[in-house]
């Protein structure tokens, strides 16, 4: 479903210099496949995701999904694929601040080619817990609630992979397992590929597929 | 979720700034609108009141001066002219036009007082296919009524008087003696939005009876010609002819200005008569065609005048609509990581450059709804001033075709000056925006 090739990822520094990011020579994920990518911070989690959603083209080397060479597509296309199928879930849950919790699920259905369904927002959000709190802004929700939203909202538009940054890095506990189990169990339900970038071993250790980014990353290790 | 709604959204999030860059716009807006309005309707009502008659007879002088004070009764009345000029064209013109005299100089409570006869209300029409009508209980001064008095809507609401009630007018204004005599109204008119309706109508023959009694008594008040109507030597003499339908001849005698309709369907006869009437040096007076001076003075003083003000209000707009650009541009640097999200969920570049362009036009549009509402406010707030000056009735629900310019005119400066924020919105760094702090 996920293939990358010798995916390299570099930033110019303000000295000329080139920084290299990523240097992954492999890594696949199948359909429906939950993977767990484990890393310290700054080791390229964050620019990992961002290559395989399209948001960063890579320096070289290539992202295929379900087929498609990324690569290969423009950047309006690029938009379009991710808006159709692939969802994010941000660390920082990312909503947007004036939309209600509805609204912001909405929102993740609005870019692509599927009609907006109203419907379908509120049974994410009753299946994160949060049916009842439909009109209410994120200023108005907890910690734990705005990331729940974010996850409803991950999954609004159907995707075929979600892509999770350290969906619980600023969750308290309690509310952390609430998290992983929510985003494992209803990429389980869609058939939606996961693949959840952290540092947190207790996190790492529920997924049967870890990968450790100091070794995938040829970057970091070169280092 | 439509771009419209993610918009809006955004104008609620900042609602004050948002406010207050709308509310800008809705004044100028509104300045636009209250020039429009008032220009168009002052217009629309000068060019009726003046569809009422083809020409006017009066004294030689200023033409547009003439046509104000008989038409619009504005300003100080002309001077008069010999009654036996009028007597002349009448003869000499009988089966071609009809031609109603007036006699001008008093008021009543401000109104102006005109002498003329039944005709004004009988024959003449006060637009194309409109006759004056008399409200319930009234009816027209009769021809050997010489006391009798027809008034306009606006006389009967200001002064409460009504059909039966009697009143003196007074020469010239408020400040002159009054008359020694009487006059009854015998009608009011329905409202026609025409000037006549702030005007008292009184038989022209009891009006040379009032002022011939006041010359015998040697008063003449202190007044100018306009007010030495009766007749002089040749006063009271006998009617010798009825030359001027239904005015007795009286050569001594003097008229205002003289109502001409045309009779005559031959339109090379109309255009002819008032160069006939002018060439003639004979006559002391002149014919002028009222729609002509009316349109002069739209087409020129008062158009100009409206495209200053116009120019003015635009300035003001598109200032209002700098001011769009600048609350906007100065949230982009907050709205950034915003974008970034929505690039993120999958909005193309352009996607967000409409959700500006939206926010743009949503705002100019809103701000110009107020303003809208604003404008036809302020001209209700005007229209009384308007109505003393001018006697022109300006309803604030009176809408002008020219406003509908407004929403294309809005969407392009809110195009316009959405347009650079937009490029800010387009060129965002999604991947660093998102990884920088919101």
């Amino acid at each position: 479903m996920l293939q990358l090739e010798d995916v390299k990822k570099s930033f110019l520094q303000p000295d000329g210099s080139e920084l290299r990011i990523l240097d992954v020579p492999e890594f696949a994920v199948g359909a429906g496949e939950q993977v767990v990518v484990v890393g310290r911070s700054g080791c390229g989690k964050t620019t990992l995701l961002h290559v395989i959603a399209g948001i960063s083209r890579p320096t070289s080397g290539r992202v295929r999904i379900d087929g498609w060479d990324m690569a290969l597509l423009e950047e309006a296309e690029v938009d379009r694929f991710r808006a159709e199928r692939i969802g994010y879930v941000f660390q920082t849950f990312n909503l947007l601040p004036g939309f209600s919790a509805l609204e912001n699920v909405l929102l993740g259905m609005t870019f692509g080619k599927l009609r907006a369904e109203r419907d379908r927002a509120r049974q994410l959000l009753n299946r994160v817990g949060l049916g009842h709190r439909l009109t209410h802004k994120p200023t108005q929700l907890s910690v734990g609630e705005q990331q729940r939203v974010a996850v409803a909202r991950g999954l609004a538009n159907r995707p075929q992979l979600l892509l999770a940054d350290e969906p619980t890095a600023n969750v308290d506990i309690g509310n952390q397992q609430t998290i992983i189990d929510l985003l494992r169990e209803t990429c389980q339900e869609e058939k939606v590929a996961l693949i959840l970038v952290t540092h947190a071993p207790e996190v790492a250790e529920q997924f049967e597929r870890i990968e450790y980014l100091e070794k995938i990353n040829l970057a970091w290790t070169s280092r | 979720m439509s771009l419209w709604k993610i918009a809006w959204r955004s104008i609620q999030q900042r609602s004050l700034a948002s406010g207050l860059t709308a509310l800008s716009m809705a004044l100028g807006v509104a300045l636009v609108v209250a020039v429009l309005v008032i220009y168009g309707v002052l217009s629309q009502s000068f060019r009726r009141s003046a569809q009422g008659y083809d020409l006017i007879l009066g004294a030689k002088g200023s033409r547009l001066e003439l046509v104000l004070s008989t038409v619009f009764h504005l300003g100080r009345p002309t001077a008069n002219i010999p009654a036996k000029d009028y007597y002349t064209v009448v003869k000499r013109y009988e089966a071609e036009m009809l031609a109603i005299p007036m006699c001008m100089g008093d008021t009543f409570k401000q109104h102006r007082v005109i002498g003329t006869t039944p005709d004004m209300f009988d024959e003449l029409e006060y637009m194309d296919g409109k006759k004056y009508q008399l409200q319930e209980g009234g009816r027209n001064f009769a021809w050997e009524g010489y006391y009798e008095a027809v008034i306009g809507s606006t006389v009967a609401r200001r002064t409460g008087l009504k059909v039966g009630d009697t009143f003196r007018p007074v020469h010239g204004d408020a400040l002159g003696h009054r008359d020694q005599h009487d006059f009854t109204v015998v009608g009011v008119l329905e409202p026609t939005g025409t000037p006549n309706d702030r005007a008292i109508f009184v038989n022209i023959e009891g009006f040379y009876e009032l002022h011939k009694q006041e010359a015998a008594g040697g008063d003449d008040g202190g007044h100018g010609k306009a007010e030495e109507l009766a007749g002089g030597a040749g006063a009271g003499k006998p009617a010798s002819s009825s030359a001027g339908r239904g005015l007795r001849y009286d050569e001594s005698r003097e008229v205002t200005a003289v109502l001409v309709l045309f009779r005559t369907p031959n339109m090379p006869r109309r255009i002819a008569i008032p160069k006939e009437i002018n060439r003639d040096h004979e006559l002391q007076l002149q014919a002028v065609a009222p729609a002509e001076e009316v349109t002069k003075l739209f087409e020129g003083i008062v158009g100009n005048i409206q495209w200053i003000l116009l120019f003015l209000a635009i300035l003001i707009v598109i200032v209002a609509g700098i001011g769009i650009l600048v609350s906007i541009y100065n949230s982009m640097s907050d709205r950034r990581h915003e974008i970034a999200i929505m690039r993120a969920l999958g909005a193309r570049r352009v996607t967000v450059m409409m959700i500006v362009l939206c926010e743009s036009i949503l705002l100019a549009l809103g701000g110009g709804a107020i303003g809208v509402l604003l404008g036809h406010g302020l001209t209700g707030l005007l229209a009384p001033v308007i109505a003393q000056q001018t006697g022109v009735a300006v309803s604030p629900l009176q809408f002008q075709t020219s406003e509908l310019i407004l929403i294309p005119g809005l969407i392009l400066l809110a195009s316009a000056v959405g347009y650079l924020p937009a490029v800010v919105a387009y060129r965002t760094d999604v991947a660093q925006s998102l990884i920088a702090s919101p």
